[in-house]
């Protein structure tokens, strides 16, 4: 059974200043409205791409969104910034209204999209519990029988009559969570919010929302950006992309076509032998990288990856040849340098396609976003005949058991922690 | 087959309807009284904020009117010389000045809603509604105490043998509090619905409010006043309001069922503008503020 349908939902946003030009706009729009016509404005506006310059100062933040959600279902809503993720959110929560087109739902909608909301800063953390959960939308009663329950949860017994400006952020984010975790929405939505807090709280957080999903029934609206959290916590997936719904599956379709579409992500390349980059030497037919342990999955730290590269050599003379590629991180750092040249003796190649496969092992690379830059094709070992540069990137994600991964900067490019150690204890008094 | 049809039937069942812009009237008073509890929240939390950390603490709702109208005493009353109608100066000011509070601090603290609360608005729904009706209520609690304020010293000049002689217009009273919230709300929805686009009103608002208190009988009994400035005082809704809360107390003032009648339609004509204006924005508004 449908819970949430959404029909032809559009939502339109004036770019620039709101200024001089608006109460002209305003008038236009009004005397068109009272001679019956369309509004002068709604037919102007361009897709959502933030990078390129428009002519235009309307876009379409949301344009023609159909989808339908099922009872119990959780729903990831995957999208690079800017594609319209919270602009959809904001739709649903009622924030602001829709351009055109509809959301019809059944039940109680309740939104995590900041939580902590209408805090105020003197009141007791009690007294906010009262505010806060009445902001979201429970009644006093409601409260009043959750209450001791929402104390535990946050864990703020202690300072629960002391005015809020006196807790420490962290208390303030595990109290205004305790709060919306006990709202008990037939339909939750929740952005990023869970990014606070210590790793317990985290764990708690997201156990509290398998609960609402799993157990009661419930449907669960899911924004983020870390893949790895959408595809443990949800069943089905969406992708927008400029404003647009660019495909709706099963979350692992969703999450693979995300990564495998989001500009930032180049797991293959393949040319024609025509328009291959290159020269007279060599050019490149194709670079792939591929999950070691499961092809179709994605890359956690300990899976490890191959790197496959089909090269055309277009020379055939007998040449001492070797290939080189480069690992950077996202910082441009450069990681590490595979080389034929280190394990292999010089080769003698014939005219014709070499296709070359090298691994990477798991657990060598923390988290974080990687390129495969500077692919060399040496001669004599130093002479370079060709180069090719940014084939490849790829986001290899956290494999830890908390779901949200670690929310506190990675640490370090390298993961390997089997190295050895020596301590020694001198037990004379200082 | 049967229970096909029965399914078709349930999902057109939505409970929720979010779209793009709804009918002019379409107030939702029915969500808006789910969330009553939310009202009574946000009174307290004006209530109890407010005065936190002060010394004085509540005790500021009485300072605040009882020094305006000693203020309004020596300066009108005694050195510019203007007439109360033979009423005590101090009862004649307060009575004045605890109307005119009412209506005007409605409608300066309604007219911030949308712009104070964007925070709160942008990130979750509630019936926008509730924001301006706690601030009228959490100010009838204020009126209430400055209105004690001014009940003793009635008393206390009524026993020291002051001619004042409360009417039976007194009875009326209740009624112009309720026109004096209609009129405070309504102006104050309705700029704070124009102040999210153009906020030009918002400096307008300052001393727009001031100088409507010198264009009513806050400071000047209507009665004193030559015919030719009359009209243009009665103008004011609030102008009627004042004299008739200042007759049903101190027995001096005008009455006329003429101008109670233009002040109650004002009001409900400037409320249904309001409502009408800050419905049609809240939807939207936080694509301008």
């Amino acid at each position: 059974m449908a819970v949430i349908k959404v029909e032809d939902l559009s939502k339109q946003y004036r770019l620039g200043e709101l200024g001089t030009g608006t109460l002209s706009h305003d008038i236009n729009r009004w005397w068109h409205k009272i001679r019956g016509k369309e509004d002068p404005y709604l037919r102007i506006g361009e897709t959502n791409d933030r990078s390129t310059k428009g002519n235009s100062d309307y876009v379409w933040a949301l344009r023609d969104i159909n989808f339908e959600v099922k009872q119990g279902e959780v729903l990831g809503i995957i999208g690079k910034n800017g594609a319209g993720k919270s602009t959809l959110l904001k739709l649903l929560s009622r924030v602001t209204a829709p351009t055109t087109g509809s959301i019809k739902a059944k039940g109680r909608i309740a939104s995590l999209l900041e939580v902590g909301t209408g805090f105020h800063e003197e009141l007791t953390g009690r007294e906010n519990i009262f505010l806060n959960g009445a902001i979201l939308g429970m009644t006093k009663a409601e409260i009043r029988s959750k209450f001791d329950e929402i104390v535990a949860f946050s864990g703020t017994e202690r300072y629960i009559d002391t005015p809020v400006k006196r807790y420490s952020s962290g208390m303030r984010v595990r109290l205004a969570f305790a709060v919306a975790a006990h709202l008990d929405p037939e339909i939750l939505i929740v952005d990023e919010v869970l990014a606070v807090g210590d790793a317990e709280f985290q764990k708690k957080a997201i156990g509290k929302m398998q609960d609402v999903s799993r157990g009661g029934g419930k449907t669960v609206l899911f924004v983020s950006h870390n893949m790895e959290a959408v595809q443990n916590l949800c069943t089905k997936g969406i992708v927008l992309q400029n404003g647009r719904l660019v495909q709706s599956g099963t979350v692992s379709e969703s999450v693979q076509y995300y990564l495998s579409n989001s500009s930032k992500m180049v797991l293959s390349k393949t040319f024609d032998a025509e328009s291959a980059p290159g020269n007279h030497y060599a050019k490149l037919l194709s670079v792939k990288v591929v999950n070691e342990i499961n092809p179709s999955g994605l890359f956690t730290t300990n899976t490890g990856f191959s790197l496959n590269f089909s090269i055309l050599n277009l020379i055939d003379e007998r040449q001492q040849l070797d290939f080189t590629y480069h690992l950077f991180d996202e910082r441009g750092i450069l990681v590490y340098v595979g080389s034929t040249g280190a394990s292999h003796e010089p080769r003698f190649y014939k005219k014709g396609t070499l296709n070359i496969k090298t691994s990477f092992p798991p657990n060598i690379l923390n988290e974080g976003v990687y390129t495969i830059g500077r692919l060399l094709f040496v001669q004599n070992r130093g002479h370079i005949l060709t180069e090719w540069n940014d084939t490849l990137s790829f986001e290899v994600l956290p494999d830890s058991g908390g779901y949200l991964g670690s929310q506190g900067g990675k640490e370090g490019v390298l993961k390997i922690y089997n190295l050895p150690w020596e301590v020694t204890y001198n037990n004379q008094k200082v | 087959m049967n229970t096909n049809t029965l399914m078709k039937e349930n999902e057109e069942d939505w409970t929720l309807v979010i779209k793009p812009s709804s009918g002019l009237f379409d107030l939702q008073l029915k969500e808006v009284w789910r969330y009553r509890d939310l009202l009574q929240m946000f009174v307290r939390r004006d209530f109890v904020a407010v005065y936190k950390q002060t010394i004085l603490g509540p005790i500021w709702f009485f300072l605040q009117p009882l020094f305006t109208t000693i203020t309004f005493t020596i300066v009108f009353g005694k050195i510019a010389g203007i007439s109360t109608d033979g009423i005590p100066p101090l009862l004649f000011y307060m009575a004045g000045i605890v109307g005119w509070n009412y209506f005007s601090e409605c409608l300066t603290a309604t007219s911030n809603t949308f712009t104070l609360n964007a925070n709160i608005f942008g990130k979750v729904y509630f019936p926008r509604l509730i924001m301006p009706l706690s601030i009228v209520v959490s100010n009838l609690l204020k009126f209430g105490v400055q209105f004690m304020l001014f009940l003793l010293l009635l008393a206390f000049f009524m026993f020291s043998g002051s001619k004042v002689q409360p009417t039976w217009a007194i009875a009326l009273v209740p009624y112009l509090v309720l026109l004096m919230a209609a009129l405070g709300l309504g102006f104050g929805m309705l700029i704070s619905a124009m102040t999210t686009k153009y906020r030009d009103l918002k400096f307008l608002i300052t001393f727009g409010v001031q100088l409507a208190m010198y264009a009513s009988p806050v400071i000047y009994p209507l009665s004193t006043l030559p015919e030719k400035y009359k009209l243009l005082i009665l103008a004011n809704p609030m102008s009627s309001i004042i004299e008739l809360f200042r007759y049903a107390f101190l027995g001096e003032g005008t009455f006329s069922w003429l101008y109670l009648g233009y002040s109650t339609f004002f009001a409900l004509a400037i409320l249904s503008l309001g409502i009408i204006t800050f419905n049609k924005v809240e939807k939207s508004f936080m694509d301008t503020v």
